[in-house]
């Protein structure tokens, strides 16, 4: 009787257990799976950081539309990190010691990417990031991804376009003068710059940097047309980089080519607000209506982003950090579908062992979590008129001269006589 | 590099043209902070809502966007004379105004940001003038006209105001509230009344340096952060309460600014400039003009 009773108890238990256990697993397929992040929403990159916001929560829909990732529908935890590299670090503890995230992606920017890797590295996460220039250089992080295409050596990769267009001029060029914001990002593009410039032959009449609130960049180009230099490399945020271009007009700036890493003319507010001025730069893209079909699901993207864009009164074109924003969540999502798991080590595996089909074509990885191969685009601006900003959702206003599979068109120098 | 007579003398205007620009972010400062003891560090937020403000006129509208500031300037100083009478009976009359007066005006600095990031979002704005684009050049001399029409219109706004402190009673009246406020009191003057119109003074004043602020480069909300140790440095270095001072000041700044980026490099700039201040306070505590 007593043996009887023992073991209905014990079936009792075992039964209870397994319902118990069950449930919990329903219920952990339930949870939403959270991905957390710091997001510059105010400060000077707050334009793009809201941008890319954007992109990743349209991904986000995307993905619930069809049931989430695995099950679990996916939620964002975010904060505001005022593009401050300060904020950072708590930004980053607090989203998995208190929010307990699932995974974390960065913010946008080498500023605020690099002062998050150390928490990564001692906690052994996946970290893609969203448009760091080399910051993985000196943590040699093998669990780091950057969905930016600079190459596997991106201060160099950045700027290969820039030097390949300029060492394509006849006469090639002998000097170049080299300028940049005191801020992370310019010194990398700045450092591989210079490493081409050793490469080419090129001999460095200027390198100077200068602070990011400068207000008028005049003497800053007077200084450097001092120097007669053939080409003029910039590495600037988007208020110098408008201080600059508008310098070298007012100064006339007498110069083969100008241009190559200015951020801020990829987007609608710099570019409608320079207009014309832009004439005859040669600057970075990432993508441009001019390509066509190249890119055949970004153009849905495109609509969807654009509509909400005007909505939320960020960039309205979208071309620059909104597409590789939803690629990188793409990315994420293959990893985690294919490894059927949020194991850290096994989705770094996977990302850096095989490609992913995104909207901004193949992406594959190389051992330090840079693109396998670059794919910067080197462009010039011509044919601007006004300050429409309709005149630049069509083809016809830039130039695509690197790298070769979307050459579009050759270099017009010198640039100063080119700015129409 | 080559010092040329040209680049000597665009250095020069240059450094002029941008002096003049710092002396009309620094007037107000000069006013409400070095005559009337209100640290007001939320000078800046203003100077980005004036410019807001030129901006969404000239954008809906394509007015100029100096004239647009200055036409509304009377608004920011009805703005100013509110914010000081709010400032005055929650704070100075309590003899509170200096870490609390502080925290307040640093609240008004960030509610002010944030509501032009909810109302504008945070892309940078620029405006457009018929005058933006141009340069005038006198032989190697460039005088781009985005920087010359503020100096002009700064020109006339600080001496205008340091001829209304110096030749009409209610400026007189300030002067005088800034040296001695029970003196004022016992010959019958308020002298809350006088810091108001002061205070409204300064307020206005940052609302048409706004102005200039946009018409020479993009502003995006959290920028006033950027000048809020350079307006106090001007005012500090010019001489606390003197008009002239801070209009000296800016220009020293201004020239420092200009010489270092052109000869030497421009990310020694901020160290010059601020070596200079450090240098003159050492040999003159109260500033070049100050008493």
């Amino acid at each position: 009787m007593l043996g009887n009773s023992v073991l209905t108890n014990t079936r009792r238990v075992l039964g209870a257990l397994f319902i118990g256990l069950a449930l919990t697993g329903t219920a952990l397929a339930q949870q939403p799976l959270k991905i957390g992040f710091g997001m510059s929403l105010t400060g000077p990159l707050a334009g793009n950081g809201k941008a890319a916001l954007i992109a990743m929560e349209i991904w986000r829909d995307d993905v619930n539309a069809k049931g989430g990732i695995l099950g679990r529908k996916v939620e964002f935890v975010y904060y505001d990190d005022q593009t401050s590299p300060a904020t950072v670090p708590s930004i980053y503890t607090k989203l998995l010691d208190v929010d307990r995230v699932d995974l974390v992606v960065s913010g946008y920017g080498t500023n605020v990417i690099a002062p998050a890797m150390p928490i990564m590295m001692q906690r052994n996460l996946t970290f893609m990031t969203l448009f760091g220039l080399n910051v993985n250089s000196k943590f040699n992080y093998d669990r780091y991804f950057q969905i930016m295409p600079a190459g596997p050596n991106p201060a160099v990769g950045w700027s290969q376009g820039f030097f390949d267009a300029a060492m394509g001029m006849s006469p090639k060029p002998k000097t170049i003068a080299l300028v940049g914001a005191d801020a992370e990002y310019p010194a990398m593009a700045l450092e591989g710059a210079r490493e081409h410039a050793k490469k080419t032959g090129l001999k460095i009449v200027y390198d100077k940097t200068y602070p990011p609130n400068t207000v008028d960049y005049s003497p800053i180009v007077r200084a450097i047309q001092a120097t007669n230099p053939e080409v003029v490399f910039v590495a600037s945020y988007p208020p110098d980089s408008a201080g600059m271009v508008r310098a070298a007009n007012e100064v006339g700036l007498k110069t083969r080519m100008f241009g190559g890493g200015l951020v801020g003319p990829q987007f609608a507010a710099l570019k409608t607000q320079l207009g014309p001025l832009l004439n005859g730069v040669v600057n970075y893209e990432f993508y441009a209506p001019d390509l066509g079909g190249k890119f055949p699901f970004l153009e849905q993207f495109l609509a969807k982003y654009q509509a909400r864009a005007v909505v939320e009164k960020v960039d309205p074109l979208g071309f620059y950090l909104p597409p590789y924003a939803y690629a990188m969540m793409q990315v994420l999502d293959q990893a985690i579908t294919a490894t059927k798991g949020l194991d850290q080590a096994k989705l770094a595996e996977y990302m850096h062992k095989n490609t992913f089909d995104t909207y901004v074509g193949k992406v594959g990885f190389a051992k330090n979590g840079e693109w396998a191969a670059p794919r910067v685009m080197m462009t010039q601006y011509h044919g601007i008129v006004g300050n429409d900003v309709e005149q630049f959702k069509k083809p016809g206003r830039l130039t695509v001269l690197s790298p070769k599979e979307y050459k579009t068109g050759d270099l017009k120098a010198p640039y100063h006589e080119n700015k129409k | 590099m080559e010092v040329s007579g040209a680049l000597l003398a665009n250095a020069v205007i240059a450094g002029l043209l941008l002096g003049g620009f710092y002396a009309a972010m620094s007037v107000g400062i000069s006013i409400s902070f070095g005559m009337l003891d209100v640290v007001n560090i939320a000078h800046p937020g203003f100077i980005i809502l004036g410019s807001y403000i030129a901006y969404i006129v000239n954008d809906r509208f394509g007015l100029d966007p100096i004239v647009v500031s200055v036409a509304v300037s009377p608004l920011f100083f009805l703005l100013g004379a509110v914010l000081y009478r709010v400032y005055y009976y929650c704070f100075e009359r309590r003899g509170q105004e200096s870490l609390r007066g502080l925290a307040f005006f640093f609240g008004i600095l960030f509610i002010t940001e944030v509501a032009l990031v909810l109302i504008f979002g945070v892309d940078y704005r620029m405006v457009s003038s018929r005058y933006g684009d141009v340069t005038w050049r006198l032989g190697p001399v460039d005088f781009p006209m985005r920087l010359v029409v503020p100096f002009l219109v700064s020109m006339v706004m600080v001496i205008g105001i340091q001829l209304f402190l110096t030749h009409t009673f209610f400026g007189r009246a300030v002067l005088a509230v800034a040296q001695d406020q029970l003196a004022l009191r016992l010959m019958g003057v308020n002298p809350v009344r006088v810091k108001e119109l002061a205070f409204a003074i300064s307020i206005a004043s940052a609302g048409v340096a706004g102005s200039f602020l946009i018409v020479i480069q993009p502003v995006q909300p959290a920028i006033g952060r950027e000048f809020i140790g350079l307006v106090f440095a001007v005012c500090v270095l010019g001489g606390m309460g003197s008009i002239w001072g801070t209009l000296l000041g800016a220009f020293v700044l201004g020239l420092a600014e200009s010489f270092t980026s052109t000869f030497f490099g421009p990310s020694w700039a901020p160290a010059v400039s601020f070596g200079l201040l450090l240098a003159t306070l050492a040999f003159r505590p109260a500033g070049l003009l100050g008493r």
